[in-house]
This record gives structure tokens, sequence and C-alpha cells, in this order.
């Protein structure tokens, strides 16, 4: 999933300073899982900034409101209907979910509530860990089912480097060293000789250094589309 | 001073490089390097005065790059500085600040301007240096580094595929090796990968604990990457008692006996606390006693090559070390 964490209060009371009238839109899908943006994240963040406009005496009206999925248009679709009263919207999306409020709404000061952080998962309650950086071009396979790609401070396709230390990283003694966990589960599986070579390096084009990616499904697209 | 072995000439035909180390390696000395540490300033006379303090203890200098993370003059830069001073410059990469295109071309500029030793690292993490913030490259490691120079040198070839023209830039390829960090039964078997992938020297993080060094290099040895590779151990003075427990303490993969902070506490026994020179001075004298006893324990290490020593802004302690040991003056191959 997508996780992401609510920006802290004063940074989104300065982005509202301008604002009287503000809808909040919090998402029903990731960010809800990772309590950032969800519907109980959205009722508590709106009564703080109402409480906050209170207590300095300004106007400020808050509106809730949930949508499912922020990222897909039908689900944001019907905003439609009000969206002209408010002066600015709050999303509790992640980035997707505030730039898809934007495309559509592109007449609407769309603020991002959350910073968005990784594609990750929850690994003990209340934690949650990067696992992908959605390079687009996974090698999993090759690595005992764990990315060094995301989870080596470097990077490195041919680790560990000299940093590691009783199987964590030397920047940090809570950071697990992807690499000692990647000899210690491929030996384990007992395909250690997969490891004696040297990966080459890898083409970065299907990852963001190619620019913002794209997927074209030619299955899925309606007869007669323009597929370039 | 120094003298020349007359009838010493290197067989240059199966020489990879046109470099000093390489031709020392080849004759079948113990090899020595030291480092050199650029400065955090464009003063080029720093450069000068440090090559000054190195020159003719070596036989091939390192030139550092951006070690620690910490911003410095160019590894490239500084070498050709150290080049002109009569040094025989090792330049340091780090995959950490540039990707696979400034990488090749400062190698094709170092080879221009007659660099022909070349070190493959990582680098240390940006968060260790004076600019945590900073974005990280590692395109690629250091690993596919040394491959990626190895295709230039004997392939001609770029490592998109396109060929060099004229031909590529003939480096000594350098690769380092921490025989300590964990985990440890797979440090042998990195080195041959760093060795297959075309490492022809390395150099390793400084020894202290030479029984686990030892223990290391008999698996290197039973493994035959010895033969394929000229393994240089590193050795380093220490400077103070702090020195050596900070080491002990907080270096990440660096196993300091206890042996060696006492005997630098027992060093200063009776001098005051307040006597600061005296008490630095027999440190630093302690510290040159016990690098001249590691570079003996290492002599003695079957597939050492040579000993790199590290003497980190502090090279004027190389010569005492150096000729301490019996290894000066260095031997000079003709071409």
């Amino acid at each position: 999933m997508i996780v992401a964490e609510q920006k802290p209060l004063q940074n989104i009371k300065s982005m509202l300073k301008d604002s009287r009238k503000v809808l909040a839109v919090g998402c029903g899908s990731c960010v809800t899982v990772c309590f950032a943006g969800g519907a109980k994240e959205l009722a508590v963040l709106s009564s703080a900034l109402r409480l906050s406009a209170g207590a300095e005496g300004k106007a400020l009206d808050v509106d809730e409101v949930m949508v499912q999925r922020q990222c897909e248009n039908e689900f944001i679709e019907p905003l439609a209907d009000n969206i002209e009263s408010y002066d600015a919207i709050l999303s509790l999306g992640c980035g997707v979910g505030v730039q898809t409020l934007a495309e559509r709404y592109p007449r609407k000061k769309i603020l991002p509530a959350l910073d968005t952080s990784f594609m990750g998962a929850p690994t003990e309650l209340g934690v949650w860990e990067e696992r992908c950086i959605g390079c687009g071009n996974c090698l999993l396979h090759l690595t005992g089912g764990i990315c060094p790609i995301t989870r080596c401070a470097k990077q490195l396709l041919n680790g560990p480097c000299g940093g590691s230390e009783n199987g964590t990283c030397e920047i940090d003694e809570n950071t697990p060293c992807a690499w000692a966990a990647i000899w210690k589960q491929v030996d384990d599986l007992g395909d250690m000789d997969e490891l004696m070579g040297v990966l080459p390096p890898k083409d970065w084009s299907t990852g963001r250094d190619g620019g913002p990616r794209r997927i074209i499904r030619d299955d899925l697209r309606p007869p007669g589309s323009d597929n370039t | 001073m120094q003298h020349s072995i007359k009838n010493e000439t290197a067989d240059t035909e199966s020489l990879k490089s046109d470099g000093n180390l390489e031709r020392v390696l080849a004759a079948g000395h113990f090899a020595v390097t030291a480092e050199l540490g650029p400065p955090k300033s464009p003063n080029p006379e720093i450069i000068r005065g440090k090559a000054r303090l190195l020159k003719g203890l070596a036989d091939a200098v390192n030139v550092t790059d951006n070690q620690t993370a910490v911003v410095r003059m160019s590894s490239l830069a500084t070498a050709i500085l150290a080049a002109q001073e009569g040094l025989e410059p090792v330049m340091q990469m780090t995959c950490r600040d540039r990707n696979r295109l400034a990488l090749q071309s400062d190698l094709l500029g170092g080879g221009a301007h007659g660099i022909r030793n070349v070190l493959c690292l990582s680098g240390d993490h940006q968060s260790f240096g004076n600019h945590p913030g900073a974005k990280n490259v590692h395109d690629i490691d250091s690993m596919q580094l040394t491959f990626m120079i190895k295709e230039m040198r004997d392939e001609n070839r770029f490592q998109c595929g396109e060929e060099i023209p004229g031909g590529g830039p003939r480096f000594f390829i350098g690769a380092a090796a921490n025989p300590f960090a964990d985990p440890v039964d797979l440090r042998p078997l990195r080195l041959a990968k760093k060795v297959a992938a075309g490492a022809d020297f390395i150099q390793t993080q400084p020894v202290f604990d030479s029984a686990r060094f030892k223990k290391y290099m008999n698996r290197v040895v039973e493994l035959r990457i010895h033969e394929k590779t000229a393994i240089l151990a590193g050795v380093g003075p220490l400077k103070s008692s702090a020195m050596a427990r900070y080491m002990r303490d907080r270096v990440p993969g660096m196993k300091v006996p206890e042996e060696f902070v006492a005997r630098m506490d027992g060093a200063v026994e009776g001098i005051a606390k307040e006597d600061k020179a005296a008490r630095r001075d027999v440190w630093r004298a302690e510290g040159i006693k016990i690098c001249i006893e590691q570079i003996q324990r290492m002599r003695e290490i079957e597939g050492v090559a040579g000993v790199h020593v590290m003497a980190i802004e502090w090279e004027e302690a190389v010569k005492p070390i150096i000729e301490g040991a019996g290894l000066w003056p260095r031997p000079v191959i003709g071409e």
C-alpha cells in the first residue's frame, strides 16, 4: 500500500491562512489502512482546524467528505456539485489523490494534508516499512524476495558494503542490512551459487529516471481508441 | 637516496597499465601505498605540501574522493596536482556522487592526465557527512564500476557497449575490502566477486585485529583469490587513546583489540593531563610503533602482497612508519 503521514497541524494551518471555507476530503483506500487520511483522521483534523481557528478568532468553515478512492475520477466526480462554494480543498489523500483532484478541478486550490512517504507494509502494530520503489524492472527473483533497490541505503546490487554490522546497516542500528538478509535467505534456500555472479548495471529507464511513467494495456482499451 | 634495482624490468607486454604500482607488484616486491586527503579548499599548496611529505615513500598514493561524505577538492583534480609533484596517484572513485556518465568522463580525463590507478568504492553514506540532505546517486555499485573500468580498458568499450575511439584508458584497477564487516563468512566470497569483476589489486580497511585478519586470509588463500589479485593490507597509526577507543567503539566494521587501547593508555601513564604536548608526542610515538609492528605481522601472512598505510591527516607519520618497517627505499622498476 501507499503509506503516508499527516503534515504538522501548523503547516496545514499555514496553507489555509487565506481560506474561509474549506472542504476536507478523506480517502477510503491506502491512507485509511495506514491511519493517515481515513474517516477518523478526517474528523480529527477538521475539528482541530475549527478549534484552532476559533481560538485565534478566525472565521474558518471546514466541511468533511469521504471518497472511496481519490485517485480515480469516477469517485471524485460527485464533489463537482458543491465544489464551487469552497475556496480551498484540503486533500487527505496521497500525492496521487491530490493530483487527481487538481486535474479534475483545475480552478480550485488543492492542498495536501499528508506527506506521501512510500510503498510499504505494516511490520508491527504502528510500524510501516518501505518495500518497493516501483523501479519498473523487478529483480526479487534474484535476491531472495528482498529488494536491495528499496532496502539498501546505497541501492547496491552486489552488496553488502563494508558497513554491515550484526545484520544492521551503518546508517542506523534500527535498519536491517538488506544484503545480509539477502545472503542469508538465498543461502537458506540453498541457492548460494546464484549470488556468486556480478549483477550488471541496472537499466533505470523503467524507473523514475525515464520520466513520468505510463502503462497502456491494449486489452483493456476501448475499441478504436488511440493507444499511443 | 633512492636505489634503483638495475636489472629489474617489468614485462611491459603483460602489464595492464603503465603505472609504477603494477610494475612493483609484477616484479614481486612487497608494495606500499599511502593516502593523501584532498583539502576542503581550492588551495593547491596544501596538496603540494602533503605530496612533499609522501614523495618516494610509497609506490602509489591514494587520493580520496569526498571521504566520509564531506566535500573536498575532487579526487581527479587532486590526483593531477599530486602527479605534478612526482607522486603516482590512485584516484579513488565513489558511486555516491556520480552516475555512469560522470564516472566515465572523469575516467577519460584521468587517463588523459596520466593517472594510472583507480580505486572503486561505494562511498560512505551521505548521512555521515556535511551535506546529509544530499541525494545519493548509486547508479552503479563499486563492483559494477570495477567491471566498467575493466571493459573500458580491455574491450575499449563504454558501459553502453559503444566503442571508445582510439582505445580506452588503461587503469590498474583497485577495489576495497573490509575483512571485519559482517557477515564475516561472506567476506572472502564477496572479495572473489570483486576480483572476478576485474579488481587487479585490493586495499583492505585498517587491520588492528591480526588474528582475525589471518583467518580471513586463510580462507582467501584457500579460494586462491590472492593468485588473481594483489592484496594490500590496510594499516594505520593510532594518534591517541581517544582515537583508539573511537575506532573500537564507533567505526562500523572496525575491530580494535583491547591490547592496543591499553598500550595507548599505558604510554601516557605518569604524564600530567595538563601536559598536552608531551602526551601527544608519546601517543604518536606509540601509535607509529604499533603500526610498524602491524606491518611486520602483515608481511608474515600468506597472500598479503603489500600494505596500504592510512595516516589520515597525518602524512608526517608515513616516513617513520615506512622506514621503521624496513620498507624504504622503495624499488624503482625500469620501463
